[in-house]
C-alpha cells in the first residue's frame, strides 16, 4: 500500500491533521496502534478548550493555543460536534495569588488572548455562585470552552475518512526504513510506503521519532487522574474553574462537560511506563480532598467513574510542542510533546502541519472536498415530534438499549455500521455514550455486545471492551 | 394518545402484583410497560431457591415465583407492552414511551404505578483504584450472562461484597467450574443471610474476608488480579496489609440504588435514606394519583415483601381511581436511634387498616427492643433475637391506635438496647 | 468428633456443636436455641441435603438457556455430579415450566426439572 503522507497516531492532532490534509489531492494515510481513534492521550484529559494565557509568549503552545481555540467553534460546527464557549475562571484566595491572576492577565493579553478581564470577588461569585467564600478575585477568560475530546476526534476522523483518508487500526508501527523517495513503515497489518510521515504518536512519539534515527526529544508521561460526577453536580458549577498556578503545577480544576457531568482533577505525576493508566488511590484522595476548594458544596460522592489520562511531556527544556520537521529527515514531521493545551492547539496543529506538508509536496485542493460531517442521531436531545419522525423511518430508534443515557438500537448501529465504526464496547461507548451512564454498563453491556457481535459478524464471546484481550465473555457455560 | 386507568412502569414481581391487585379492586383498564423483552423483571435471572417461603409457603426459585404472576396477568385484560422504554412521566399523568414495535406511545391514565425496580451500584460509586481493563462487572451483570445467556464471565472470580446477589453468584459460578477465590467485605459482618454464607460459601469452601476490601485492580487489558487490603474500624485501608489475589474477573455485590429518574422527573418527592419515594400507607408519593413499589421505593431483601408491598400500592391506586381514598391528617414516622429509615414515611389518620411499617437498622443488635412511640406515650415495644442492616424489619401498628394519634404528632421508632 | 456449624433455620443463626461418634452417630448437640436447631444441626451432620438449581441448554428457545432445579434436596456430596448430568443434556423449545428434564438424577429419588418455561 502506497501513500503520499502516512500519520502515525489517530489521536486529536493526528485525526485533525488528517481532515486538514483531505483538503487536498494527497493520498493519506492514518495509522493507529490502538482498536480506535482517539484511545491516547486524546481520551482522557480535561477536555477544555483553553483561552490562551497559560504558556510563555513567543512559544508554539502559546500561538497554536490561542489559534486553535479561535479555530475551535467553527471546527465543531463544521464536524457537528458539541462545543460550548462557557468560559473560564482562575480564582484566586490571596492577594499573593491576585499578583499571579495579574500576571496571567498580562502573559494573556501578549499571546493575543481575546476580552480577559480581572474581576473582583461580587463579580466573581456572579458568574459562579457557588464558589467558595474565601475567593478574593479571579481571571475571566469568556474566550475558553468546553468540547469532548474523542468526540472531536473520531468526527474528524469521520470526516477524514469520507474525504478519502485511508485508515488502519490495530496496526502498530514497529519499524521505519527510508530509501530516500518513500518511507516504508513495517506495521502490524503489512508494509505501508508513504513519502512524507508525520509522528503523531503522542506518549509514544520518542519511539517512532528513533525509527528515522531521530532522539532529539524524550517522552516523560506525566499521569492525571480524574473524577467524573453524575449530572446531578451540574448546577453547581457554571464555567472551568482553576485555581492559581503554583510551583507545584496548575493545581485541581473543575469543569462541567458538553454532557453535562462535571469533572474533577487531575493530579500530575510523572510515571515510568507510557501504558500506566491506573488510578491510585492516593491520587484519587488528592482530587477528592482538593475539588471542594473551589466549590465547596461539589459533592465527589456522586462520582461515576474515575479514570487516568497520560500527557505526552517531553523533556526539553522549552517547554514546548515538538512540531516541525525533523533534523534528522527532512520527509519526517514530528508532532509531538503535545500535552495541555493539545486539545485546545488541534485545530491549528491541524493547519500547521498541513502547511508544512504542502511546502515540501505542494498539491492542490480537491474540488469535492466536504467539510460537514453529518450530525448523528441523538435520540435523548431529540423531542417527541422528531422521536415519532425517526422511529417512524427505521423502528430500530424505538429500541432502548442504554436506559441511562437514552440510546437507541439505531444509535448504535449507526456508530458500527458508519465510517471509521466501532469495533468493540468502548467504541460504541464514546460514540453513542451507551454504558457511559449510572449504572456504568451494567444493564445494557449484554445488549451492546449482542449487536457488536451481530453487526460485525463476530462471536459475542469474540467482543473486547478495547481490543486484544479485553473479553467480555469467555466461552458458553455449557 | 392511549387512555388507561391505570399504568404500571416496570413488570417485575411489583409491577405485577400491583396490577393485580388494582385489577381485583375493580380497575377495568391497567397497562404494564415493561423494558425487558418479558414480564418477571429481575426473578427471571435468580434462578436460585429461596423465593416465597413468606408468601406462597413454599421455596420456589426466581423463575417461578414471577410465573405464578405472569399467568395470573395474561388470565386477566390487563394490556401488557414488554421491550417498551418509559421516557418521560409529564403533568397530568401523561407518559411516553418506546418500543421497536409501536414507535412512540402516549399514554394518558388516571392513576401510575412506579415500579421500576433497582440496579447494581458500579465500581465508579467506590472508585477502586487501578486499570480500567475488562473482567471487573457488578455480580447481576454476570448472572444475567451465566443464568440467561449462557456464557461464562470469567474462571478465577473475586467477589467484593458480602450481600445476596455476591453469595448467590460465588455458589453459581462455582457450580459452573469456576474458582472463586474468595468474597471480600468491607463491613465486619456478612450482609448476606447466614443461610446463604453456609449454602454458598461454606459448601463451596469459599473463604468470606470481614473487614478487607479490594483497594487496587490490575492487567492491562484483561483483568489479571486485585489488590486486597484489611480496613480499620473507619473502614479505611491498613497500610501493609496489602497483599495481591489473582483473579481473570471481579465481580461486584456492593449495594442497590433505586431506579428513581422518572421519579425524580415526575418532581416527586424523594426519601434521602432510601433513595425513593415519600409515600402513605398505600404507597402514594406526594405526587397525587402516582403510586410506587417493590425496589424503585425500597431496596427489599425477600420478593414476598416486595408483593405484599406492591399489593397495597394496588389498592391504593383502586381507592384513588374510584375515587374512594380517605382523606385525614397525615402522621409522620420517624425512625431514630438506630432505625435508618420507615417506610411508609406518613399514615393517613383515616386510614381504613392496620399499617405496618417498614424499616432497616443501622447495626446488628442481639436481643434489642424495638420501640415504637407517639410523643411520651409508648405504642408498641417488641423484643428482637437479632436485627442487622441487611434484613428489613417489620412491626404492625394497629387501626384503632393510628385514628387515637392527635393531628401534628410524629410516630417514632427505636432501637432500644 | 466435634462439628462446629451455624444454623441457617431462621435468622437468628446460632452457632451449634454437634459431637459425633467415630461412627458418625450424633451424640450430643449443644448451643442451639430451639428444637429446630437441633433437628437442623443433626440433619446437616449425618445427611446433608441441598436444593440444587443450574441452567440446561435449550435449543430454538427465546432465550439460550432454561433454568432446572431438582424437585427435592439432594445429598450435599453429589452437587457436583448432578451438575455433570445437568450440563450433559439438552432440550428443545419448547419447554414447560415443571417438565422433567432429567428422572431420578443419579438415582436420588429427585428429578431434574424446568423452572421456567423457554
Amino acid at each position: 500500500m502506497q501513500f503520499d503522507v502516512a500519520i502515525i497516531g489517530a489521536g486529536v492532532s493526528g485525526a485533525l491533521t488528517a481532515r486538514e490534509l483531505s483538503r487536498y489531492n494527497m493520498q493519506v494515510a492514518l495509522i493507529e496502534k490502538g482498536s480506535d481513534v482517539a484511545v491516547g492521550s486524546t481520551k482522557a484529559n480535561s477536555a477544555i478548550v483553553h483561552a490562551g494565557f497559560d504558556a510563555e509568549n513567543g512559544t508554539l503552545k502559546a500561538k497554536l493555543n490561542v489559534e486553535g481555540t479561535a479555530l475551535m467553534p467553527q471546527v465543531c460546527k463544521e464536524l457537528n460536534v458539541p462545543y460550548k464557549n462557557i468560559g473560564s475562571l482562575v480564582v484566586a484566595y490571596s492577594e499573593k495569588e491576585m499578583q499571579t491572576v495579574q500576571t496571567l492577565y498580562e502573559r494573556g493579553v501578549n499571546n493575543g488572548v481575546p476580552d480577559m478581564r480581572v474581576i473582583d470577588k461580587a463579580e466573581l461569585k456572579e458568574l459562579e455562585p457557588m464558589i467558595s467564600d474565601l475567593a478574593v478575585g479571579a481571571l475571566w477568560a469568556p474566550s475558553a470552552g468546553i468540547v469532548c475530546p474523542y468526540e472531536l476526534t473520531i468526527a474528524a476522523a469521520v470526516n477524514a475518512a469520507e474525504n478519502g483518508v485511508g485508515f488502519f487500526r490495530n496496526c502498530e508501527v514497529k519499524g521505519i526504513e527510508d530509501d530516500g523517495e518513500y518511507f516504508t513503515l513495517d506495521t502490524a497489518q503489512g508494509e505501508i510506503k508513504a513519502k512524507y510521515v508525520i509522528n503523531a504518536a503522542g506518549v509514544y512519539s520518542d519511539t517512532v521519532a528513533r525509527m528515522i534515527g531521530d532522539d532529539s526529544f524524550n517522552i516523560i508521561p506525566r499521569k492525571g487522574e480524574y473524577y467524573l460526577l453524575d449530572k446531578s453536580e451540574c448546577s453547581k458549577v457554571k464555567h472551568t474553574v482553576f485555581v492559581c498556578p503554583t510551583e507545584m503545577g496548575k493545581g485541581i480544576l473543575l469543569s462541567p462537560t458538553v454532557d453535562g457531568n462535571v469533572l474533577a482533577g487531575p493530579t500530575s505525576i510523572d510515571i515510568e511506563e507510557k501504558d500506566d493508566v491506573d488510578t491510585t488511590a492516593a491520587g484519587l484522595k488528592l482530587v477528592s480532598d482538593n475539588a471542594p476548594k473551589s466549590i465547596p458544596t461539589i459533592n465527589l460522592r456522586n462520582s461515576i467513574t474515575s479514570f487516568t489520562g497520560i500527557r505526552a511531556h517531553t523533556d526539553r527544556k522549552d517547554n514546548d510542542f515538538v512540531i516541525g520537521q525533523s533534523e534528522k529527515n527532512a520527509r519526517f514531521i514530528n508532532v509531538a510533546g503535545i500535552e495541555s493545551p493539545g486539545l485546545s492547539s488541534a485545530p491549528a496543529i491541524g493547519k500547521y502541519v498541513a502547511d508544512i506538508v504542502l511546502s515540501l509536496f505542494p498539491c492542490e485542493k480537491k474540488a469535492d472536498f466536504n467539510p460537514e460531517r453529518p450530525a448523528p442521531v441523538r435520540f435523548r436531545e431529540m423531542s417527541t415530534e422528531e422521536r415519532k419522525a425517526l422511529i417512524e423511518k427505521d423502528k430500530r430508534y424505538g429500541r432502548i438499549i442504554c436506559r441511562c443515557e437514552t440510546v437507541t438500537e439505531g444509535e448504535i448501529i449507526d456508530a458500527i455500521q458508519g465510517p471509521v465504526g466501532a469495533i468493540d464496547m468502548d467504541g460504541v461507548k464514546r460514540r453513542t455514550r451507551a454504558g457511559m451512564g449510572r449504572c456504568q454498563s451494567g444493564f445494557c453491556g449484554s445488549k451492546v455486545v449482542e449487536i457488536l457481535a451481530r453487526e460485525l459478524g463476530k462471536n459475542v464471546n469474540d467482543i473486547t471492551k478495547y481490543g486484544g484481550e479485553s473479553k467480555i465473555i469467555y466461552e458458553r457455560t455449557k | 394518545m392511549l387512555n388507561y386507568d391505570l399504568a404500571v412502569i416496570g413488570g417485575g414481581p411489583a409491577g405485577m402484583a400491583a396490577a393485580l391487585e388494582a385489577k381485583e379492586n375493580g380497575v377495568e383498564k391497567i397497562i404494564i410497560l415493561e423494558r425487558a423483552a418479558t414480564l418477571g423483571g429481575i426473578l427471571e435471572q435468580c434462578i436460585h431457591a429461596g423465593f416465597g417461603l413468606h408468601y406462597f409457603k413454599e421455596e420456589l426459585s426466581g423463575p417461578e415465583y414471577a410465573y405464578r404472576f405472569i399467568e395470573k396477568v395474561k388470565a386477566t385484560d390487563i394490556d401488557v407492552k414488554v421491550d417498551t422504554m418509559v421516557l418521560t412521566i409529564e403533568e397530568g399523568n401523561k407518559i411516553t414511551a418506546t418500543n421497536n414495535v409501536d414507535g412512540l406511545i402516549e399514554i394518558s391514565a388516571k392513576a401510575i404505578v412506579l415500579a421500576m425496580g433497582c440496579r447494581e451500584r458500579p465500581r465508579g460509586a467506590i472508585n477502586i483504584a487501578g486499570s480500567r481493563c475488562s473482567g471487573i462487572m457488578t455480580a447481576g451483570t454476570a448472572q444475567k450472562y451465566v443464568n440467561i445467556d449462557g456464557y461464562m464471565p470469567g474462571h478465577k472470580i473475586v467477589i467484593l461484597g458480602s450481600g445476596d446477589i455476591g453469595l448467590i453468584m460465588a455458589r453459581r459460578m462455582s457450580l459452573e467450574g469456576a474458582k472463586v477465590q474468595m468474597v471480600c467485605e468491607l463491613q465486619p459482618y456478612s450482609n448476606g443471610l447466614t443461610r446463604n454464607i453456609v449454602q454458598c460459601l461454606d459448601d463451596m469452601g469459599i473463604p468470606l474476608k470481614l473487614s478487607c476490601t479490594v483497594v487496587a485492580t490490575h492487567g492491562k487489558e484483561r483483568l489479571e488480579g486485585v489488590t486486597i487490603a484489611d480496613v480499620d474500624e473507619k473502614l479505611c485501608p491498613i497500610p501493609g496489609t496489602e497483599r495481591f489475589v489473582e483473579c481473570d474477573t471481579l465481580l461486584l455485590s456492593i449495594g442497590l440504588i433505586p431506579e428513581n429518574e422518572l421519579t425524580r422527573m415526575a418532581g416527586i418527592d424523594l426519601d434521602r435514606v432510601t433513595n425513593g419515594a415519600v409515600v402513605d400507607e398505600y404507597r402514594q408519593t406526594s405526587k397525587e394519583g402516582v403510586f410506587a413499589c417493590g425496589n424503585v421505593l425500597q431496596v427489599h431483601d425477600l420478593v414476598d415483601y416486595v408483593t405484599i408491598e406492591s399489593k397495597l400500592a394496588g389498592k391504593g391506586a383502586a381507592k384513588y381511581i374510584k375515587g374512594e381514598s380517605e382523606k385525614g391528617e397525615y402522621i409522620e414516622t420517624q425512625g431514630i436511634n438506630g432505625v435508618r429509615y420507615i417506610v411508609p414515611q406518613k399514615i393517613n389518620s383515616k386510614t381504613d387498616d392496620d399499617v405496618n411499617l417498614y424499616f432497616r437498622v443501622g447495626s446488628v443488635y442481639k436481643g434489642a427492643k424495638i420501640v415504637v412511640t407517639c410523643g411520651d406515650k409508648v405504642i408498641l415495644s417488641k423484643k428482637r433475637p437479632r436485627m442487622c442492616p441487611s434484613e428489613m424489619e417489620t412491626v404492625t401498628i394497629k387501626k384503632d391506635v393510628i385514628e387515637s394519634i392527635p393531628a401534628g404528632e410524629k410516630l417514632t421508632v427505636r432501637v432500644e438496647e | 468428633m466435634i462439628k462446629n456449624i451455624i444454623c441457617v433455620s431462621c435468622p437468628m443463626g446460632c452457632p451449634i456443636t454437634v459431637e459425633l461418634s467415630d461412627s458418625g452417630e450424633v451424640i450430643n448437640v449443644t448451643g442451639n436455641t430451639c428444637p429446630r436447631g437441633k433437628a437442623y444441626a443433626i440433619t446437616e451432620c449425618t445427611a446433608p441435603t441441598r436444593m440444587l438449581t443450574s441452567t440446561v441448554k435449550v435449543n430454538g428457545g427465546r432465550t439460550a438457556m432454561v433454568p432446572v432445579k431438582t424437585s427435592k434436596p439432594i445429598p450435599k456430596g453429589m452437587m457436583f455430579d448432578i451438575m455433570k448430568e445437568i450440563n450433559s443434556v439438552e432440550v428443545n423449545s419448547p419447554v414447560a415450566i415443571g417438565q422433567v428434564i432429567i428422572e431420578n438424577v443419579l438415582d436420588t429419588g429427585a428429578d431434574v426439572i424446568a423452572t421456567n418455561e423457554d
